[in-house]
């Protein structure tokens, strides 16, 4: 890392002297659990994402607050009525192997590669009709219908740009090229050590001058949580990824010396952690014991004790990250005597219901222990089931649970991430990710469909909301918390979560400070 | 009787080992007029060291429930969990022992063999197996830890039984009518007696390392308080807070070290011949 002292300092006088940032350095990054391939088109779980999101970029980015921001588009445009979105491309983009990035790579990625490989991305797709390449830098998408969640679609993990030179008329999971990925970012793939670390470094041919600011960067596949955090604080690795370690360690690592922590970074997947209760049987078919349920729970104790103070009650469906929240709805603050009441309205004779955690470790364990507590000051009856991974993935695709922790990525949209669980049309035996509770309302599957093709944000604004209002109200899942992953880092790193997605396209921006 | 417990108390560790369990066996007795709420109970701030606040005298954990009430419920499923698995391994283990030893021949061979069988399988491997297997519930551990424990009390008593049979006491009863069963039941076993329970002591310690072992690796019932159980969920913050985990490491060693002494104590009581040299 010293030895790179006297490079930064001669870049430096290279650099813009306008801007403030110093170029050089090294960063080491936690990467965790390593992951199974850095094909971001082809593979997109989290650590892949963290890693490929450097050397794979989409058309768009996007801010802590959702607005599209230019990435390999420069600007963009949608027509008024919602049918043709035009994206001009930069200038002067090539590929990590010195070919030039054009609009038929787009054309490419998205209807041939991503449409085959990307399963989230291709129910998208369904409403775009045509995707042409007038020329060199310019890309229509033309829809099939007013689409309202597409501008939310063109980031990396999304709809990643590829390479058509690479894999045209090729076998796209079997191409020996996965091994060597090449992308436009602003790192390209250097080594890769299994089991010990990731070698990126510095794209000297990015399109955008003097960027990115670092030399290289070590993604370190470390396996046990209580190493990370040792290996963070013996100065070994510069930056723990959220949920990289153990809740409990959270605090002791952010008091320590110039160390920085940020809950953002999580906007673009605004995890919604959840409880799903049964609507089909036992006491939770009832609405009001659901209502008990809500009013017996002291989420801010949850969120300050368990969670450090990191993430944000949550009121309604739609996190109040991803667009169309609206605070318009019923709040279920700890109140026991109400609680109560609406279980002698329940007529609920006491009999037990079991409380499934989520086995991903004591953080969640202690969390549905604290939620039998709180029940059970109510005069709810429950026992906490015991269950490894697969345990619970069968017993949630089987319905066989009361009360059953979760959470769930948001993508920005309610269309895109809030729907799903709670349309009938999506209720299905043998898979933990749908409508798992069972709920089941004519009236909100009409306006969920109606919302998703709205033509301006207005009309969905206000299909959403009154989503949001019968759903609060019917409470057909317990909501618990907008989790927040906090970000662990040295504070002489800069801009290194400036995005929705945080770290894993923040080190085109990061910087060290000399 | 006099005399035995006047050869017990002659052995001060034993003494020391008695006083520690029955002060154990009380806290678990009266635990509900110690602490009528449930030891589940958020009461106050998380992480509490002890001694520092009125009332929990040995501070909170890490949602704010009371360690010493935790300890006192867990001193409950510790010691049930070591009677019961204990009495179920003893049930298991002294007739089939006894058969073995007295009849001999196929039955005995029969009966080794089934028993080798278990004891190839590490103890406590087989345990984590059937408690993953059966749902990890407090009757699931306790059967998976008697399961566990009953060949070694086999043994014993087949090799006790194959010594005594061939006393002229069971010739005379032989002689004098009686049946095997009653031969074995009335005369053989009462006999054999002292060892048994020299063990039995013994294993109930180790019945309770099994179970607080089990519920550290989070094997344990999840609605039961258990000092394996405090000991697992502190371990994460051994680093900040070591007191969540050395307060209950402390009860289960001492329980032990108590049943150890116990076990000690009894065996020279009940085999006065045996007793060290020079007392």
């Amino acid at each position: 890392m010293k030895n790179l002292f006297t490079a930064s300092l001669l870049s430096l006088g290279l650099a813009f002297p306008a801007m403030a940032q110093d170029a050089g350095g090294r960063l080491d990054i936690v990467v965790q659990p390593e992951p199974p391939s850095l094909m971001l088109g082809l593979v997109q779980n989290g650590p892949t994402q963290l890693v490929a999101g450097d050397i794979y970029e989409s058309l768009l980015r996007y801010d802590t607050d959702l607005n599209p921001q230019p990435s390999l588009a420069k600007s963009w445009e949608i027509s008024d009525d919602g049918m043709t979105y035009t994206f001009n491309l930069h200038e002067g983009v090539t590929w990590h192997d010195g070919e030039p990035f054009t609009s038929e790579d787009v054309v490419f990625s998205v209807d041939t590669f991503l449409r085959e490989t990307h399963a989230r991305l291709r129910v998208s797709l369904q409403h775009v009709d045509t995707i042409t390449a007038p020329d060199d830098h310019t890309v229509v998408f033309k829809m099939k219908n007013p689409f309202g969640p597409f501008i939310g679609v063109f980031e990396a993990g999304t709809m990643p740009m590829v390479p058509k030179h690479i894999y045209e008329g090729t076998d796209f999971a079997n191409n020996p090229a996965n091994n060597t990925p090449i992308g436009t970012g602003p790192f390209k793939f250097k080594e890769w050590q299994k089991g010990s670390y990731i070698h990126l470094v510095k794209n000297e041919d990015y399109y955008l001058d003097g960027q990115p600011y670092l030399d290289e960067v070590y993604y370190r596949v470390i396996p046990d949580a209580a190493s990370r955090a040792v290996a963070f604080e013996n100065g070994e690795v510069d930056v723990l990824p959220g949920g990289s370690v153990e809740n409990w360690d959270v605090k002791r690592l952010t008091e320590m010396d110039n160390v920085c922590s940020t809950g953002k970074g999580w906007e673009y997947f605004a995890p919604h952690a959840m409880a799903w209760m049964n609507n089909r049987e036992g006491p939770t078919a009832n609405k009001n014991f659901r209502k008990a349920v809500m009013y017996a729970m002291d989420r801010e104790f949850v969120r300050d004790v368990i969670w450090n103070g990191f993430g944000k009650v949550a009121t309604s469906p739609v996190s109040s990250k991803t667009n169309f929240y609206t605070d318009d709805t019923i709040m279920y603050d700890q109140d026991v005597e109400k609680a109560k009441e609406l279980l002698a309205e329940a007529g609920y004779d006491g009999e037990p219901v079991r409380i499934l955690p989520l086995p991903y470790g004591e953080t969640w364990q202690r969390w549905a222990e604290a939620m039998k507590q709180n029940l059970k000051e109510v005069g709810i009856n429950s026992e906490v089931v015991a269950t490894d991974v697969a345990g619970w993935n069968q017993k949630q695709a089987e319905w066989d649970f009361d009360i059953a922790f979760t959470y769930l990525y948001q993508y920005g949209d309610p269309a895109l991430g809030v729907a799903r669980s709670y349309l009938s049309s999506n209720i299905a035996k043998g898979s933990p990710w749908n409508n798992v509770a069972g709920y089941a309302n004519e009236e909100v599957d009409a306006m969920f469909a109606e919302a998703a093709v709205a033509p301006t944000t207005e009309a969905r604004q206000e299909i959403y909301t009154e989503i949001q209002k019968q759903l609060v109200d019917d409470v057909p899942v317990a909501w618990l918390l907008e989790i927040e992953f906090p970000t662990i880092y040295r504070c002489d790193v800069q801009d290194l979560v400036t995005t929705a997605i945080g770290v894993n396209d923040g080190l085109r921006d990061a910087w060290i400070k000399q | 009787m006099i005399d035995f417990l006047k050869r017990f108390s002659r052995n001060r560790g034993a003494l020391i080992g008695a006083l520690i369990l029955i002060t154990v066996v009380l806290l678990a007795v009266f635990a509900p007029l110690i602490y009528p709420d449930s030891p589940w109970k958020m009461v106050q701030r998380p992480f509490l060291p002890p001694f520092s606040t009125e009332g929990l005298p040995l501070g909170t954990d890490t949602l704010g429930r009371d360690v010493a009430a935790g300890l006192v419920y867990g001193a409950r499923v510790s010691l049930i969990v070591g009677l019961v698995s204990t009495l179920v391994a003893l049930l298991i283990g002294v007739p089939l022992g006894a058969f073995a030893g007295f009849y001999g021949g196929l039955i005995d061979d029969g009966a080794m063999r089934f028993t080798e069988f278990f004891q190839t399988i590490p103890n406590f491997a087989l345990a984590i197996v059937l408690v993953a297997i059966l749902e990890p519930t407090l009757p699931t551990i306790t059967l998976a830890i008697a399961i566990v424990s009953w060949p070694p009390v086999a043994r014993l008593v087949r090799a006790e039984v194959l010594s005594l049979r061939k006393r002229e006491f069971v010739e005379a009863a032989r002689l004098a009518g009686l049946s095997n069963t009653r031969i074995l039941f009335g005369h053989v076993l009462p006999n054999a007696m002292s060892p048994i329970i020299v063990m039995a002591s013994l294993m109930v310690a180790t019945a309770i390392l099994l179970e607080s072992s089990l519920s550290f690796l989070g094997l344990g019932d999840p609605n039961i308080m258990s000092w394996g159980y405090m000991i697992g969920a502190a371990r994460t913050v051994i680093r900040s807070a070591w007191w969540l985990s050395f307060i209950p490491g402390v009860a289960i060693l001492l329980t032990v070290l108590a049943l150890n002494l116990i076990g000690e104590g009894l065996n020279d009581a009940l085999n006065p011949r045996l007793a060290r040299k020079g007392r």
